[in-house]
């Protein structure tokens, strides 16, 4: 990436918004960046929509509907990188809860007239449908690693972002354990670092936002927690959240469904 | 073509939160048609409530929009609590206030500075204006900043908030932590009435509406998280009468459900509503600063409402300073809120108007349904109507002139196109 500014594109699929938002939650960066970089397709931000190809697409949401099914092929086709931005994008998000269910039910829940909705039977991760060369987690995604990634790739290196799991970072930073000390369930041994220990930090269980760690050890953690008194459907419903595609959780959670 | 009969088109309306489109009809001079189509899809959250535990609603809704989670955690909560016959100390809705000053402060920062002012500079973003108005693009973004860090505050995260809980919060904020953004508020609320002053001389479009205005009136207080259900026409009901006093439709060209009076009415809800109800509960410097801004009593044009949510950025910035200041810390940080079968009703002022929430619960807690009505959907059919005759008073406008008063104008109300499910697009066709 030489020469001219790099052209960066934000879109938006089935999603709340606020992985992009973060963006523009830069307040003391993003004037500086907008000097280094051209947003060159961020209709959130700018009416100035210009054509592809693009250096960088931060792609935010889950895919619901044939048209962005359609949709994501192109964004692919232009983009020289593609980075998927939080939960929806990276795990389905909270509207992949329908994966589970009959998305007609829900068209006639919702719609007086669900026939004017055009919508797939399942929320799928951008990844589903086309390589996806980066990942970040969360529900929101953190934007200290948004900018931690978006200067790495101006600077030709390789975006330095948190490993392990949040019980590793809570125990860092010194909370005491929610789950040891009070009893409270907590995803923070099976969930990927990233958030800061926030929940733990509250005095709250993690409700694993940030998905699934690697080898996460979900059947041991679920012993536990059944341990604790915690029953079927309550264990599927803490591993069914915005993450609930992901595989190590959408395993977990079915494995407690009756 | 004969210029009397046209079709004009937005496609793909920029900086508003969503996705929206315009699609305007002009037939033998008269405008026939004005639709904001939204066409976000469609995330079915009041299917997917169904059978999750009643603890999990803020959480949950808070998903349906990343700009403004505080106003669906705190409808949330409120409804569950009101289903559970649960009622808080006043210290409790002390601090829930000046998390949702937070809200408005970012909410109204971004959109005043950073996406309603670059149409009336003639620019296509902040970034650009920056160039040539740097003082109002970093005022924005340091006010945008501290309405964020109020809500990391009191909400532990700025979006997606942690903290907030059935009956409270997790954990009642450490004074420090609170005490520490008082120098900064002190700045804001100089800051906020330079925005009003700069916003005030901007050059609006000379267009007025007769609006049957819907807010919530509280007799104390500025409305944010209680009050009665007001029109402007008369009228005041409880906020469980909500669904009687707006009726929901389906239309084809939305994914989002539209809102009116039985009678058909569209109402305007949020800057422009709370002000025409609420003036009066403004704080003094407030009201004097609207004034001065020429607001008069009420304000019937939708491109001020610009200089109306400056007002709202200034009176947050006070209400959390005068609230900071009498904050301590308080034990328990949340009350106990146990299920009981039956449901419940919540409606506060998210920074875009009204946000219902309605919840039936079982006896253990687990949600049999809800019903979730966001201000855009409300506004929705309010802003069709606007666009038909802010269209047919400018007809000899040349079509790309027509289509950019348009796409102000609904920027002017700041959709929030993921709350009443997505995107705008605006098309115009004229006839042959």
């Amino acid at each position: 990436m030489t020469g001219q500014a790099p052209r960066l594109a934000v879109w938006k699929f089935a999603s709340c918004d606020g992985c992009q938002l973060s963006l523009l939650d830069c307040e003391d960066e993003l004037l500086a960046l907008g000097e280094r970089v051209q947003f060159a397709n961020f209709p959130e931000a700018s009416s100035d929509i210009q054509p592809g190809p693009y250096d960088i697409s931060l792609v935010e949401g889950s895919i619901t509907t044939p048209h962005d099914a359609a949709r994501i092929q192109q964004v692919r086709a232009a983009s020289r990188m593609l980075i998927t931005i939080g939960a929806c994008a990276t795990a389905g998000g909270i509207q992949a809860l329908r994966n589970f269910d009959d998305v007609n039910a829900y068209r006639q829940a919702v719609y007086a007239h669900p026939e004017y909705i055009d919508s797939l039977a399942t929320a799928t991760p951008i990844a589903a449908h086309v390589p996806v060369d980066l990942e970040l987690r969360g529900c929101p995604i953190r934007k200290e690693q948004l900018l931690e990634v978006l200067t790495a790739l101006l600077h030709g290196h390789a975006p330095r972002l948190p490993q392990g799991s949040v019980c590793e970072s809570c125990k860092a930073a010194g909370h005491p354990c929610v789950l040891v000390a009070h009893g409270v369930p907590c995803l923070g041994p099976v969930t990927q670092t990233g958030c800061g220990a926030l929940c733990p930090a509250h005095g709250r269980g993690c409700y694993g936002c940030f998905g699934p760690r690697e080898q996460a050890n979900t059947s041991a953690l679920s012993e536990r927690l059944a341990g604790l008194g915690m029953s079927k459907p309550a264990l599927t419903r803490l591993y069914r959240t915005f993450n609930a595609v992901a595989p190590a959780f959408e395993t977990e959670g079915r494995r407690h469904e009756s | 073509m004969n210029p009397e009969t046209r079709t004009l088109r937005v496609d793909y309306l920029a900086r508003v939160e969503g996705e929206g489109a315009l699609h305007l009809e002009i037939e033998g001079g008269r405008v026939t048609r004005a639709e904001l189509a939204i066409f976000e899809p469609p995330r079915y959250f009041e299917a997917l409530l169904r059978g999750r535990d009643f603890h999990e609603a803020p959480d949950i809704t808070a998903r349906i929009c990343g700009i403004c989670p505080v106003a669906y955690m705190m409808s949330a909560c409120q409804a569950m609590e009101d289903a559970c016959g649960v009622a808080l100390p006043p210290a409790i809705q002390d601090l829930r206030r000046v998390l949702y000053c937070g809200e408005w402060i970012e909410s109204h920062g971004l959109h005043v500075h950073l996406l309603h002012l670059p149409d009336f500079l003639g620019f296509p973003d902040a970034v650009q204006m920056a160039r040539v108005h740097p003082e109002a693009v970093r005022r924005g973004l340091r006010l945008k900043k501290l309405g964020n860090a109020l809500v990391e505050a009191v909400g532990g995260r700025a979006i997606h908030p942690v903290n907030v809980r059935l009956g409270g919060f997790y954990r009642a904020p450490p004074l420090e932590t609170l005490q520490g953004l008082i120098p900064e508020l002190a700045w804001a609320i100089e800051a906020a009435e330079e925005t009003i002053r700069f916003v005030a001389d901007l050059d609006f479009p000379d267009f007025e509406v007769d609006y049957e205005f819907i807010a919530l009136v509280h007799p104390d207080e500025y409305p944010m998280n209680a009050g009665r259900l007001t029109s402007s026409r008369g009228g005041d009901w409880p906020v469980s009468d909500f669904p009687a006093v707006l009726t929901e439709t389906h239309v084809s060209h939305s994914t989002a459900l539209q809102s009116r009076r039985p009678d058909g009415t569209p109402v305007l809800m949020g800057p422009l509503a709370r002000y025409a109800l609420n003036r009066e509960r403004l704080t003094p410097r407030a009201r004097v600063a609207a004034a001065a801004a020429g607001l008069g009593t009420v304000c019937r044009n939708p491109y001020q409402a610009i200089v109306v949510r400056a007002v709202e950025i200034l009176l947050a910035c006070e209400e959390a300073l005068r609230l900071i200041k009498g904050y301590a810390p308080f034990e328990p940080a949340a009350l106990a809120v146990m299920p009981r079968a039956g449901e419940g009703h919540g409606a506060t002022e998210a920074p875009r108007g009204t946000l219902y929430h309605h919840y039936r619960i079982a006896a253990d807690g687990m949600i049999d349904s809800a019903r979730i009505v966001p201000p855009t959907a409300v506004n929705q059919a309010r802003i069709e109507a606007d666009l038909v005759a802010l269209a047919q008073a400018n007809l000899d406008l040349a079509d790309d002139r027509l289509r950019a008063l348009c796409e102000q104008a609904i920027r002017s109300y700041d959709p929030c196109i993921s709350c009443a499910t997505h995107f705008l697009k605006l098309d115009v066709v004229r006839h042959p």
